[in-house]
């Protein structure tokens, strides 16, 4: 056993010194922290799950995050299935991370099908615990990819590198009621679980499938200060009149670019909040937050090393070398690094001024007759004006130059606005992109649309080609 | 409104917003030297599939394009070849 790896505390110490009366919720049902420190929710089989490598698979979030409390440093592995999973990669997943237990919450999930040596169910109705938890190994924690295609990639970190980003002054506030518009078994909603649970703070979970209004309804029942979500998490939630319900004191976006327009939008709704854009990635880990209200970061973040975290930017592309990011990938024999040492995000940045802004991915550039566009360049541009609520800037095939780019638009109110109404609103979102952007990049198209599809991972759903 | 002045004036629309003088537009006219430079005509061609429903040179199994204007408001008329 490697005990040099366990100077820091398992997540269940972290639980059980939390302040009376801190909770976490979900739709259906709550726990309560100082019950969780006596008790337990894997009805009485920690010590059969003990130094093995546990796929937990369950159908509400409250049920994983009682599992990853229970088996920190219990578990040799602990593998995240996000909800989304195709059925048809379990397989490839589980025998590439040599899975040899379960935890489950619903005997209809895609894992049903498998044999394995132990099946344990987790409850959010805590029982009693006789047992003293088994410590103490350094569990790695597994998460998946969002790949579009393809097994997804499973990504080890461990608690000390997913915590590296959470100061002591980041949860200082243990009075805090955290609340994540993410689901809690990707990147950016593990992170918010983490700080939550470091922080001895409560926490507020979406239930699968619950409506955007009565998830605003139940964050303002129980009174969320601290709130996270993707642009798009955020773009959805504004559209919604229960936003008026929900008195965040900080804001916080990741995931995707936060651009001009919905900082500006956030900041007019919640006047009093912090609000700010954190930049992570699964791989890479949580690179930094910006907290000025402004787009982009300081160009100053890429020439410091701070908290440890490097930055350099390679063929535009961003790189990150930081004691947040994961370690390997299970299986596959892809490095995750170069060789030094440096995860490149894929993550495209122009330098205007003294700031660094994001322009787009690698992967998403679409080609209009030989010149290079990034889709969210232009997205970026249609938000600022101000009768767009979102965008989605996609190519269209094009017999004369290969492509072309057009742009699905939702407008912040969609009524109001006649058949005459809306073209007139089309054609001055088309001056406001000529006069911001070259004419290649000014879509040669525009529709409205009620609403744009949101991926289960938060990020707007672009399809290439 | 017939299918040529529909494409006459995406045409003058297209020229106008590109900042392009476009030639005096006949028949005879030779697309090449319209005033619309490919991006244009890329535009002009999605724009013409919004208001005419058709993109007959996407439709297309080969890739061919009419010379003169004549040609091309033919190509629309016939919903491609």
């Amino acid at each position: 056993m490697n005990m040099a790896g366990v100077e820091a505390p398992s997540l269940r110490a972290y639980v059980a010194n939390a302040p009376a009366a801190r909770f976490i919720w979900d739709r259906a049902a709550s726990v309560r922290f100082t019950d969780l420190a006596r008790g337990t929710s894997l009805g009485g089989r920690l010590a059969d799950l003990a130094r093995r490598s546990v796929l937990v698979t369950t159908a509400s979030q409250l049920t994983t995050a009682l599992a990853l409390i229970e088996l920190d440093g219990v578990a040799r592995r602990l593998v995240i299935l996000p909800p989304d999973i195709e059925a048809d990669h379990l397989g490839a997943v589980m025998a590439a991370a040599e899975i040899d237990a379960i935890v489950t919450d619903d005997g209809a999930r895609p894992h049903a099908a498998f044999t394995l040596p132990v099946r344990v169910t987790c409850a959010p109705s805590i029982v009693p615990r006789d047992e003293t938890p088994p410590v103490a190994v350094r569990t790695e924690w597994v998460l998946l990819t969002s790949g579009t295609t393809g097994v997804p990639k499973m990504v080890v970190h461990d608690l000390a590198g997913l915590t590296a980003a959470i100061t002591s002054r980041s949860v200082a506030d243990a009075a805090a009621i955290w609340g994540t518009f993410y689901d809690i078994r990707r990147y950016g909603g593990l992170q918010i679980f983490l700080r939550a649970m470091l922080g001895g703070a409560s926490l507020v979970l979406s239930g699968a499938g619950e409506l955007v209004a009565d998830h605003l309804a139940r964050l303002a029942q129980h009174g969320v200060t601290h709130l996270s979500g993707t642009p798009s998490h955020w773009r959805r939630a504004l559209m919604n009149p229960a936003i008026g319900k929900i008195a965040p004191h900080y804001v916080r976006l990741s995931g995707e670019i936060a651009d001009q327009a919905i900082l500006d939008t956030l900041r007019a709704v919640f006047p009093q909040a912090a609000i700010g854009h954190a930049y992570a990635s699964t791989e890479a880990g949580v690179a930094f937050a910006v907290n000025d209200g402004r787009a982009g970061f300081p160009a100053a973040f890429a020439e410091t090393i701070r908290d440890g975290v490097e930055m350099k930017i390679v063929d535009g592309s961003l790189r990150i070398r930081s004691p947040g990011a994961a370690s390997r990938y299970v299986g596959n024999g892809q490095a995750l690094t170069g060789a030094d040492g440096f995860v490149d995000t894929g993550d495209i940045v122009e330098c205007r001024g003294e700031r660094y802004y994001f322009a787009g991915r690698k992967g998403g550039i679409i080609n209009i007759g030989g010149l290079k566009v990034h889709p969210e360049e232009i997205e970026a541009v249609i938000n600022r004006h101000p009768q767009v609520r979102m965008s989605l800037v996609r190519p269209k095939r094009s017999p004369i130059t290969g492509a072309i780019v057009v742009a699905d638009v939702v407008l912040k109110s969609q009524d109001e606005a006649g058949n005459a109404g809306q073209i007139e609103v089309k054609d001055d979102i088309l001056k406001f992109c000529r006069a911001a952007l070259p004419r290649h990049k000014v879509p040669a198209a525009i529709s409205f649309v009620p609403s744009l599809p949101v991926a289960a991972t938060g990020k707007l759903a672009r399809r290439l080609g | 409104m017939s299918v040529k002045l529909t494409i006459m004036q995406q045409m003058e629309q297209v020229a106008q917003e590109h900042g392009r003088i476009l030639a005096p537009l006949n028949d005879e006219l030779v697309l090449a030297n319209c005033g619309l430079d490919s991006l244009g005509f890329a535009v002009l061609v999605a724009r013409l599939e919004d208001s005419l429903g058709i993109d007959p040179f996407t439709a297309a199994e080969d890739a061919f394009f009419p010379v003169t204007l004549g040609d091309f408001v033919k190509v629309y008329e016939h919903g491609g070849r």
